[in-house]
């Protein structure tokens, strides 16, 4: 992949780690999202300032046993999935935050 | 609840996380409704700074599930102050208001910030009977209008309808305002004590006729027959089982600190301003107590045939007397919707079968 890609949690969420996943609501029409560890680590590093090869190299090849580009083919499916679900934006710039942030709670 | 809904809170309850939190912001209140168990005076509400502290000590819990509620909330002037934090930390936020105070203004707000839910108390279509209810004239105009600016910034608005006997012709009419405005009503026949244990307010409730009547309305059960059948055979599951998430996976946080395993269970179990969440949470004598209450334990409620489907609330049974026994108004509600009464209602008639019985000056003369 040639250019970098930007990935930022919507604010029309809720979110909570429950035992090392994360539980995610979309306060629109209340669709319950459960993570899996690797995903919530994705999902946790999206502040729409860190590429996400970056996020895939010190985040989940770092903490999980698995090749940065199988990796990071995973990490592209799963960030399509959840921002066709209206959870995540992508985008190829820099997300400016919005007012929300996931604020360390653990 | 959903599969997925279900397994995280199994997940919770497992992880002995308290998943749900229902936070009385002020109990001082714009309307005076006759039902209503609190008392308005304020005693020394929680400051600004200490309920962010507690927010941020509730989702280091892991709470997700956050009702703020009151009394009315909109009263507090740091409500937004306070629900922007709330937000900040990612709570899935339900609110419970009157709505009088919300406008156009407040309803793009609260758009803006996320709110999951918005439930208002609306008891009846009629402003003569709400606006009695609420003892506040114009309040049912104002509730709907509201409801109207919220529906229009996209909200998800749910009328709650308590049923009680200056009402109770009117749920038709509520459910059709409800339909009208596009939201969804729930009705709920529970009166609930005065927090001081001033049960006066229950002299409100409806009659078992009434009752009877509202479990065989279609419109609001489904389907009758199944709604009104006879319990299945208790089994050790139920027996097993947890009465309700009180104190398992919710609990109550009173505007003075005082934390409770429920709203309707007013067992004092600690207070935020002296101790720690969590440690209140996980230490606490009170709640582990609530915990260990399994239905096998309780003395009527365990021969009982409505055990595996009874609705009963340890907090209503707690203000009887006994948190481990029968609330008498969850058997009412379990004998009008089947017709076959509770073990705790048989037991009562049997022990009255034992008293002298008044009879009569006449007929105790003609007797001696």
């Amino acid at each position: 992949m040639s250019e970098k890609r930007y990935i930022a949690r919507s604010s029309e969420i809720a979110a909570r780690k429950l035992g090392g996943e994360m539980v995610i609501m979309s306060a629109g029409d209340s669709r319950v999202f459960s993570l899996n560890e690797v995903a919530t680590a994705i999902w946790e590093a999206a502040d729409g300032r860190t590429p996400l090869d970056e996020i895939i190299a010190n985040r989940v090849c770092a903490e999980f046993d698995v090749a940065p580009q199988v990796a990071l083919e995973d990490a592209e499916k799963l960030v399509q999935e959840l921002a066709s679900q209206g959870i995540l934006l992508v985008s190829d710039q820099p997300i400016m935050r919005s007012y929300f942030s996931l604020r360390e709670t653990s | 609840m959903t599969g997925l809904m279900q397994e995280i809170s199994n997940r919770a309850l497992k992880l002995g996380v308290p998943l749900s939190v229902h936070l009385d912001l002020t109990y001082r209140c714009n309307e005076r409704c006759v039902h209503c168990y609190l008392d308005h005076e304020d005693h020394g509400e929680m400051t600004t700074a200490e309920i962010k502290n507690l927010l941020d000590q509730l989702a280091k819990a892991g709470v997700f599930f956050l009702t703020l509620s009151g009394g009315e909330i909109m009263l507090r002037k740091d409500f937004f102050e306070i629900l922007e934090h709330a937000r900040a930390l990612l709570f899935s936020v339900k609110l419970k208001t009157n709505a009088i105070l919300i406008r156009e203004k407040e309803a793009k707000r609260l758009r803006s910030l996320g709110v999951h839910s918005i439930q208002i108390s609306i008891y009846s279509h009629r402003p003569e009977v709400h606006d009695a209810i609420t003892k506040i004239r114009g309040s049912l105009q104002r509730s709907v209008k509201a409801i109207r600016f919220l529906k229009s910034q996209g909200l998800n608005v749910t009328i709650a309808n308590a049923l009680m006997l200056q009402n109770i012709g009117d749920y038709p009419g509520v459910k059709a305002l409800g339909d009208d405005l596009g939201v969804g009503v729930t009705m709920d026949p529970t009166i609930t004590p005065k927090m001081d244990g001033d049960r006066s307010l229950l002299g409100l409730g409806l009659t078992h006729s009434e009752l009877v009547k509202v479990f065989r309305d279609e419109s609001l059960v489904g389907k009758v027959e199944e709604f009104c059948a006879p319990p299945p055979k208790v089994t050790d599951d139920d027996l097993d089982g947890l009465p309700c998430s009180a104190g398992h996976t919710a609990c109550y946080v009173s505007p003075y600190g005082d934390v409770y395993p429920c709203v309707q269970f007013p067992l004092p179990v600690g207070n935020v301003r002296k101790s720690k969440f969590l440690d209140i949470w996980r230490h606490s004598p009170q709640l582990n107590d609530v915990r260990s209450i399994k239905l096998r334990d309780m003395p009527a409620c365990s021969e009982c045939a409505h055990g595996g489907t009874c609705t009963r609330c340890p907090g209503l049974a707690y203000m009887e007397g006994n948190m481990r026994g029968p609330s008498s108004q969850d058997c009412e509600k379990s004998f009008a919707r089947t017709g076959i009464p509770s073990a705790n209602m048989l037991s009562k008639k049997s022990s009255l079968a034992g008293l002298v019985q008044i009879q009569s000056l006449q007929a105790a003369v003609s007797n001696a």
